[in-house]
């Protein structure tokens, strides 16, 4: 008998399902907290943000999801990733078997080294932050930068708002030359 | 200041606007994971107010510093997760002896002991009810997102209020600390039960008297009524009685005041439950894993419902048995080793099925896992 | 003591409890009731309204006394009256609180609320009776039951060393301390109108007798002869500063220990953070 009803559905439809993934210190809470706003601030999607917490949190891959949904979101945690931004191999490695068929795929190009599939976007998002944002910090907006492009799940304005509420005073302006570096990156890629 | 009244908060800081929208204005704690963020808020945002935060020595301390500030007047809270709400167990009964309403916030880790200070359970479920030692009857209120949050954690302080007792507000780690965007409320939009004070001359005030609801008025400090509080079991004057007929009274005062207003204490939402012939019944977190599975069953075309508990206790076994009145198998999903599905298994004729689906490793049951369950059952 | 007899005082009438049934729970002779005495005279001399003050207790003997007089009484857990206290003085910072509690329930199972009540130097006034055993329970021994000293639960004399709750408070940073006994009437009722009107937290230890368990098990006689005993060895402070530490050995040590009225408060503190910061 089994399979009767996992056989008839798969995920609901109805569901995008994100996951920022990297090690501690590269910003991916911060980063899903200034898309969930953004998201929300969009206004017609529900949106759940949830992270690893504790040891887990400290060093070693680290991750937060995102659930984006027009509909009530019942399950607030990932079943299957639509979209898997990875900024280290670690995470890449850890996380790549929950992103789903057909699912699209982020890395930064420049310390991911080994990728088990043809299909993705590789952005270089650290050497970017770096060498032309002015700060190794803004490698994450960058990567949300890459996401508005590669997705329609939010406005680059509207991003751009949300970024700048939550960054620091004094570093509007390198937030904002990170975004658009990260949009126009990826843009170049966009299949 | 201008806020926008949509924002995005996890569920530790929907609680404290919860609370504050409710009148807290007083607020006691000791720092704990995952219930820290709550202490933090309150730090930060009571003295813009005109509240008072204080960090105490422990969660003993802590209890004790928001009974006295609620016998004193204000409305009061505390959070704490695990170890903490066993320390604060002795100070709830002191608060449930002198019909203190106060409000406990506890977003459940897993135990026992230290256990997983960051890992999801739903393992206090039963301490809410049976925690402190002696007779009494439990509130407790489980909400099971973000948004839900403010509104409960309002009823919370509306029932601890109006019942004068203390009320514990069971999060747990995933609705604690995940994000969900929540409209605020507006003033008036909820409403918000102060407590009644007493209208008697001073010299004729009976401060524990026993009033039709069995609620006894309950004056602020310096309004005049100078009367005895204690944690002795004590006489409708508030004077420690060992006179079997007066504890009787007290007792049953305790437990009667909640048990007459069950259906109105509680509240459950019942999805896709008027033709469900299997129904999960579940609380917090794991409501959301529910409905999911339910919804999808749906979709295949199976007769399944989701009953939520937003109150646990006191746990109303009547409408539990109306509501599953064609099911004839019950999963009862829960992140402990198997408590509420015995207050289910007690609700429920012999000839239902009732199934037990338990998670007790520190993660939370998917929606996967209550679609494999429901096969077997179907 | 607290048999109310008309003749006796109309100002204790005016405080104790018009619907509370006496005799009190006391053995008679307890100096409890020497203190409750003292506690009413200096409220009665300060002028202050019933309204305004809270007393907070825990559990024993002492802790029952704020039962029997007409203020806001909060007769709380074992141990835990400090942090009762701290949430009754935060809500109301212009109420009067005391806590009125003795050496186990201060000191044992309150220890620690004792000296982060101490530290934050919050207003709140504690008296603490200190008769070395605790008596509700029959005889056991507290944490102040000196060395070799006989209860129920040190039945070959006490090995454990014991507490000296003044040098406890001062340490822990109150500022206002005081020790007296219930045979130096006068003092004790001074010391607790000085505790009152201290802004701070202050302490008031007072040596008394419990004849009954403490009297019996160590052979010191009734209550007469306890109160005897403390007269026989207090030294005022003033003649302390010129004795030797032996000379001191076994002697009560009576005044002011300790007064700093430069100290900040912590509702006080707290108030300048609302005030600061409120929208």
């Amino acid at each position: 008998m089994a399979g009767k009803i996992i056989g008839k559905v798969g995920i609901p439809q109805d569901r995008f399902e994100i996951r920022l993934s990297g090690s501690g210190g590269q910003g991916m809470i911060f980063a899903s907290v200034v898309l969930c706003e953004a998201i929300g601030r969009a206004g017609g999607k529900n949106v759940v943000q949830s992270q690893s917490y504790g040891p887990e949190a400290r060093g070693g891959a680290s991750k937060a999801d995102i659930v984006v949904s027009t509909a009530e979101i019942y399950y607030p945690k990932a079943m299957k990733l639509d979209l898997l931004l990875a900024m280290t191999q670690e995470a890449l490695d850890k996380y790549y078997p929950d992103l789903k068929d057909g699912g699209m795929l982020i890395v930064d190009s420049g310390l991911v080294t080994e990728v088990p599939t043809e299909k993705y976007y590789g952005v270089p998002f650290t050497r970017l932050a770096r060498e032309e944002a002015g700060h190794i910090m803004v490698a994450n907006v960058i990567a949300l930068g890459a996401i508005c492009a590669l997705t329609d799940i939010v406005p680059l304005d509207i991003l751009t708002d949300a970024v700048l509420a939550r960054a620091p005073k004094g570093t509007e302006d390198r937030n904002k030359k990170a975004l658009e570096i990260g949009y126009n990156e990826a843009l170049k890629q966009k299949k | 200041m201008d806020r926008p009244t949509k924002r995005l908060l996890q569920g530790n800081g929907a609680c404290v606007e919860g609370a504050i929208y409710a009148g807290m204005r007083f607020y006691a704690g000791y720092p704990i994971t995952p219930s820290t963020e709550i202490a933090e808020l309150c730090a930060r945002q009571l003295p813009r107010i005109g509240g008072r935060f204080i960090q105490m020595e422990d969660e003993i301390a802590s209890m004790a510093a928001i009974v006295g500030a609620s016998v004193s007047g204000l409305k009061t809270m505390t959070a704490t997760s695990g170890p903490g709400y066993s320390l604060m167990q002795e100070n709830i009964g002191y608060a449930y002896m002198t019909e203190t309403p106060c409000v406990i916030v506890n977003v459940q880790r897993g135990g026992p002991s230290t256990g997983l200070p960051t890992k999801v359970s739903q393992s206090d479920t039963m301490q809410a009810r049976w925690g402190t030692h002696g007779d009494y009857n439990a509130i407790a209120v489980a909400p099971s997102s973000v948004g839900d949050t403010v509104p409960e954690t309002i009823r919370a302080f509306n029932l601890a209020e109006r019942f004068r007792t203390p009320v514990t507000l069971l999060l747990d780690e995933v609705i604690g600390h995940m994000r969900e965007m929540v409209t605020l409320p507006q003033p008036g939009e909820y409403e918000v039960f102060n407590r009644v004070k007493p209208t008697a001359r001073p010299e004729d005030f009976v401060p524990f008297e026993l009033t039709p609801n069995l609620v006894s008025p309950m004056p602020a400090y310096r309004e005049g009524y100078r009367y005895n509080v204690t944690g002795l079991t004590h006489d409708p004057m508030g004077f420690a009685t060992n006179r079997a007929d007066e504890i009787a009274v007290k007792l049953d005062k305790l437990t009667n005041k909640i048990d007459n207003f069950k259906e109105e204490i509680f509240k459950s939402r019942a999805e896709m439950m008027d033709d469900a012939e299997v129904a999960f019944v579940s609380y917090g977190s794991v409501s959301r894993a529910t409905l999911q599975a339910a919804s999808l069953a749906r979709q295949a075309g199976f007769k399944v419902g989701s009953i939520q508990l937003y109150t646990i206790w006191p746990f109303d076994y009547d409408t539990i048995r109306k509501l599953c009145s064609r099911c004839r198998c019950v999963i009862v999903a829960e992140l402990n080793m198997g408590q509420i599905v015995h207050e289910v298994e007690k609700a429920l004729p012999e000839n239902v099925e009732i199934q037990p689906m338990l998670r007790y490793d520190g993660e939370i049951i998917t929606p996967e896992q209550l679609l494999a369950r429901l096969e077997e059952v179907i | 003591m607290a048999t109310v007899e008309k003749q006796k005082s109309d100002v204790m009438l005016n405080y104790l409890r018009p619907r509370k049934k006496f005799p009190s729970v006391w053995c008679p002779g307890c100096g409890n009731g020497i203190v409750m005495g003292a506690f009413i005279r200096a409220v009665d001399k300060l002028g202050y309204s019933k309204d305004d003050i809270a007393m907070v207790s825990g559990i024993g003997c002492t802790s029952r006394m704020p039962v029997y007089m007409d203020f806001n009484s909060l007769h709380t857990t074992h141990g835990r009256a400090l942090a009762f206290a701290t949430g009754v003085k935060f809500a109301q910072p212009d109420m009067k609180v005391v806590v009125i509690t003795g050496d186990g329930d201060a000191l044992a199972i309150g220890g620690n609320h004792f000296i982060h009540a101490c530290r934050r130097n919050i207003d709140i006034t504690t008296i603490l009776i200190n008769n070395y055993i605790y008596g509700m329970t029959g005889g056991q021994g507290s944490p102040t039951t000196p060395g070799g000293s006989y209860s129920t639960t040190t039945p070959y004399g006490n090995v454990e060393k014991h507490f000296e709750p003044c040098h406890l408070a001062i340490g822990a940073g109150a500022s206002f301390v005081g020790r007296a006994t219930v045979y130096h009437y006068p003092q004790l009722e001074k010391m607790i109108m000085q505790a009152l009107e201290h802004k701070g937290f202050s302490l008031v230890e007072v040596i008394s007798n419990c004849h009954t368990y403490f009297g019996r098990l160590n052979r010191q006689g009734d209550a007469t002869a306890m109160l005897r005993f403390f007269k026989e060895r207090s030294v005022t402070t003033a003649r302390a500063k010129n004795m030797t530490a032996e000379e001191l050995e076994n002697k009560y040590v009576i005044g002011n220990l300790h007064e700093d009225n430069e100290k900040t408060e912590f509702c006080d503190e707290y108030q300048k953070v609302v005030d600061a910061h409120k929208a």
